[in-house]
C-alpha cells in the first residue's frame, strides 16, 4: 500500500496549517487538565467518583491506548495541555511568534540527557507507585501538577519542549508504539530540504517557530519523536511537508539500534504482565504489596518489578539471541530484534486496558454529574449505577488483540531478522511465552 | 507445499482450535458451598473451581468494611456489611472462567478487588493458547506466501 497525503484534502491542511482550531482543543484540554488537578486535590477522596481519577485514569487512558496510539501515533502530543503554559512562557506568545526573542536562559538539553532514558526512569517511578496513583486522587492532583510546573521550569531553562522530548513519562511509550501507527508526518522531497536557506523547520521564521520538538523534518524517517506538533507545516516555504496515511507499522521495517528504545520496550512489555497479575488478577497479596507503599512488602514488589523488567525480560531475551557465529555485536542484535517487541506490548495494553475500561468505564456517567463528588447532579447521572461493560466479548476481544499481536510481532521479528542476519525463530518462540502467560493471567 | 493450500489448511486449523466443540465430561451437578472471607482488597479463598451445572452458594463473610461480590456475565451479585455475612446461590450454567468483584465502593483499591470464578474447563484459555501455538507453528509457510505475493507486487 502506498501513503496517500491527507494534506492534499484542502480542509485538513488548512486545518492544520491554521493555528486557531489546534489553540482551541488545547484550551479545551488545558481547562479539562486544571480541572482534574483541582478535583484531585479537593474533590471526594473516593477515586471512583472523583473525575481526577475517572476522567484520567479510565476515559483518557482508554482513548489514548485504544484509539489515539494505535491509530494515530502521537496525536494526543498534538493536542496535549501539559506543554502550554511553559510554551506561552518561554515563546513569549500564545500564537504567531512575536517580534522580540523573550529572555529565557534557552540552553540546549546536555548531550547525556538527549535520549529516552530519563523518560524510561519516570514512567517507572510512576509505574512503581501505581497502585496509589491510579487509585488516590489527591495524589492524581499533585502527580498532574508536578508535571505541568516541571513542564513549564523546564521550558524557561532549556530550549523547546524539553519536558516533552526528554521526561514526559507517557511521551516515552507514545512515541515507542506511534511507529506502528498508520499516521506519519514527512517531507515531500528530501532535495527540496537540502537546499533550503536558513532551515525554518527547524529554526523558526515569522511564519512560525523552530521544530518545538528539535527535530529536523528533513531527516524524519520515523515517528518516535515527531510531536505532530504541526508547526513544520506553517513554517516550510516550499510547502513541502505532508501527513500521510499509510500501513500499520511502517516505521518498524528498519530496526532501532539504540538501547534506550530498546529497553523501553521491555519496560512496557514488563509492565503491561505485571499490572495484569498484579491489578486484575485475583492474588490479594500481590495489591496489599502494590499498594503499602513503604511497607517492606512494597520494597519486595519493587524490587521484583524492575528485576522482570531489567534482568528476567531481557536477559531471557539476550539467552535466545545468543549465538556465536554471527559477527554482529550483541548489543546491536539485542536493541535491532528488541523491535519485534513493541507491536506485542502494543497489544498487551491494549488487552490489559479493555478489561480495566470496560468493567469501570460506568463511572464515568456518575463522576461527569458530580466530579468532585460534592452532591451535585449536573446531568441527572450522579447515581448511574455501577455496572461492568460487554464483558461476554471480552475474553474473545482480549484473545485476538494477543493473538493478533502475536502475529504482528512474528512479522517484525522476520524483517528486524533480516536486517540484522540472525533467525527470527528464537524471538518469535520469546513472543509466544510472553503471550502464553499473558493469556493465562487474563482470561 | 503449495502456499496456497498450507494458508487454507492453517486457516480450517484455526477455525477448529477456535470453534470445535470439544467433549464435555460427564460429572453430575453438585451442591458446593463456599465460604469467602472479604475484606479490603481481597478474596480469600480468590479461585473458586466449580463444574458446569452445579449449584454454587457464596457465603460472604465480611470482615471490615461494607463489601460486595458481583460475577461477571452471571450478572448476579451480594452484599455484606461490615461483620456481616450474606449468601449468594447460583446455578454455574454458564461454563468458563470468569471475574467476580466488589462492587460497593471500598476504599482506594476497591477497582482491584477481584477474585475468580472457573465453571467447568477453562477452554477460552485453552483454546487462545492452541491459537497461539498455531500462530507459531503456521508463521512460516503464512510468511513466505505473503512474501511471494509481495515479491510479485514489486515485480
Amino acid at each position: 500500500m502506498n501513503r496517500i497525503e491527507l494534506t492534499r484534502i484542502p480542509f485538513i491542511k488548512n486545518a492544520l496549517k491554521s493555528r486557531y482550531p489546534q489553540l482551541a482543543v488545547f484550551i479545551v484540554m488545558l481547562i479539562g487538565y486544571i480541572f482534574a488537578i483541582l478535583a484531585g486535590l479537593i474533590g471526594t477522596p473516593v477515586g471512583s467518583h472523583n473525575f481526577s481519577i475517572v476522567f484520567v485514569w479510565i476515559a483518557w487512558w482508554a482513548i489514548l491506548i485504544l484509539v489515539a496510539v494505535p491509530f494515530f501515533g502521537r496525536g494526543w502530543c498534538a493536542v496535549c495541555p501539559i506543554p502550554l503554559p511553559g510554551e506561552w512562557l518561554q515563546r513569549g506568545a500564545a500564537l504567531s511568534p512575536p517580534d522580540k526573542r523573550p529572555k529565557w536562559l534557552n540552553l540546549r538539553v546536555p548531550k547525556m540527557f538527549r535520549n529516552i532514558w530519563l523518560q524510561n526512569i519516570s514512567f517507572l517511578l510512576l509505574a512503581l507507585f501505581s497502585s496509589v496513583l491510579l487509585t488516590t486522587p489527591n495524589i492524581t492532583g499533585i502527580v498532574l501538577a508536578a508535571m505541568l510546573f516541571a513542564a513549564i521550569g523546564l521550558s524557561t531553562v532549556f530550549e523547546r519542549r524539553a519536558f516533552c522530548r526528554y521526561l514526559c513519562p507517557v511521551g516515552g511509550f507514545i512515541g515507542l508504539y506511534s511507529q506502528t501507527a498508520p499516521i506519519e508526518l514527512r517531507i515531500k522531497d528530501k532535495q527540496v530540504c537540502v537546499t533550503c536557506e536558513g532551515k525554518p523547520c527547524y529554526n523558526g521564521s515569522s511564519a512560525g517557530y523552530g521544530c518545538p520538538w528539535d527535530v529536523f523534518p528533513g531527516g524524519l524517517t520515523k515517528n518516535t519523536y515527531c510531536g505532530l506538533c504541526m508547526e513544520c507545516i506553517r513554517t516550510c516555504p516550499h510547502d513541502n511537508i505532508a501527513v500521510n496515511l499509510r500501513p500499520f507499522s511502517a516505521d518498524l521495517a528498519k530496526p532501532s539500534t539504540r538501547m534506550d528504545e530498546a529497553f523501553k520496550a521491555f519496560i512496557m512489555l514488563g509492565s503491561a504482565i505485571i499490572y495484569a497479575g498484579v491489578l486484575l488478577g485475583p492474588w490479594g497479596a500481590f495489591k496489599d504489596a502494590a499498594y503499602n507503599v513503604s511497607s517492606n512488602s512494597w520494597f519486595i514488589y519493587a524490587i521484583v518489578f524492575l528485576a522482570i523488567i531489567f534482568v528476567i525480560l531481557p536477559g531471557l531475551f539476550m539467552l535466545g539471541i545468543l549465538n556465536k557465529k554471527n559477527t554482529l555485536p550483541l548489543k546491536q542484535r539485542f536493541a535491532s530484534l528488541s523491535t519485534a517487541l513493541i507491536p506485542l506490548g502494543l497489544m498487551f495494553w491494549v488487552a490489559f486496558s479493555l478489561s480495566f475500561v470496560l468493567t469501570n468505564a460506568s463511572y464515568i456517567l456518575a463522576a461527569l454529574s458530580d466530579p468532585l463528588g460534592l452532591g451535585w447532579n449536573l446531568f441527572g447521572t450522579a447515581h448511574a449505577a455501577w455496572q461492568p461493560m460487554f464483558t461476554s466479548i471480552l475474553a474473545p476481544a482480549q484473545t485476538l488483540a494477543l493473538v493478533g499481536g502475536l502475529i504482528w510481532s512474528a512479522r517484525t521479528a522476520q524483517k528486524a531478522a533480516g536486517e540484522v542476519k540472525v533467525s527470527p525463530i528464537p524471538v518469535i518462540i520469546y513472543c509466544f511465552i510472553a503471550t502464553s502467560l499473558m493469556l493465562w493471567l487474563l482470561l | 507445499m503449495n502456499p496456497r493450500f498450507s494458508l487454507l489448511l492453517l486457516v480450517m486449523a484455526g477455525l477448529a482450535v477456535a470453534f470445535a466443540p470439544l467433549p464435555v465430561p460427564a460429572i453430575a451437578p453438585q451442591e458446593r458451598t463456599f465460604e469467602i472471607d472479604a475484606h479490603q482488597f481481597a478474596y480469600s479463598p480468590s479461585e473458586l473451581k466449580v463444574n458446569t451445572g452445579d449449584t454454587v452458594t457464596i457465603q460472604l463473610v465480611n470482615t471490615d468494611v461494607v463489601h460486595g461480590l458481583y460475577v461477571d456475565d452471571y450478572d448476579i451479585s451480594v452484599e455484606a456489611d461490615p461483620g456481616q455475612s450474606a449468601t449468594l446461590t447460583f446455578v454455574a450454567d454458564k461454563p468458563g472462567s470468569f471475574r467476580f468483584r466488589c462492587n460497593i465502593t471500598c476504599g482506594a483499591m476497591h477497582p482491584f478487588m477481584i477474585g475468580k470464578l472457573i465453571v467447568g474447563r477453562n477452554d477460552w484459555l485453552y483454546r487462545s493458547i492452541g491459537l497461539a501455538s498455531l500462530t507459531v507453528i503456521g508463521f512460516f509457510p503464512l510468511s513466505s506466501f505473503i512474501l511471494k505475493k509481495e515479491e510479485r507486487n514489486v515485480a
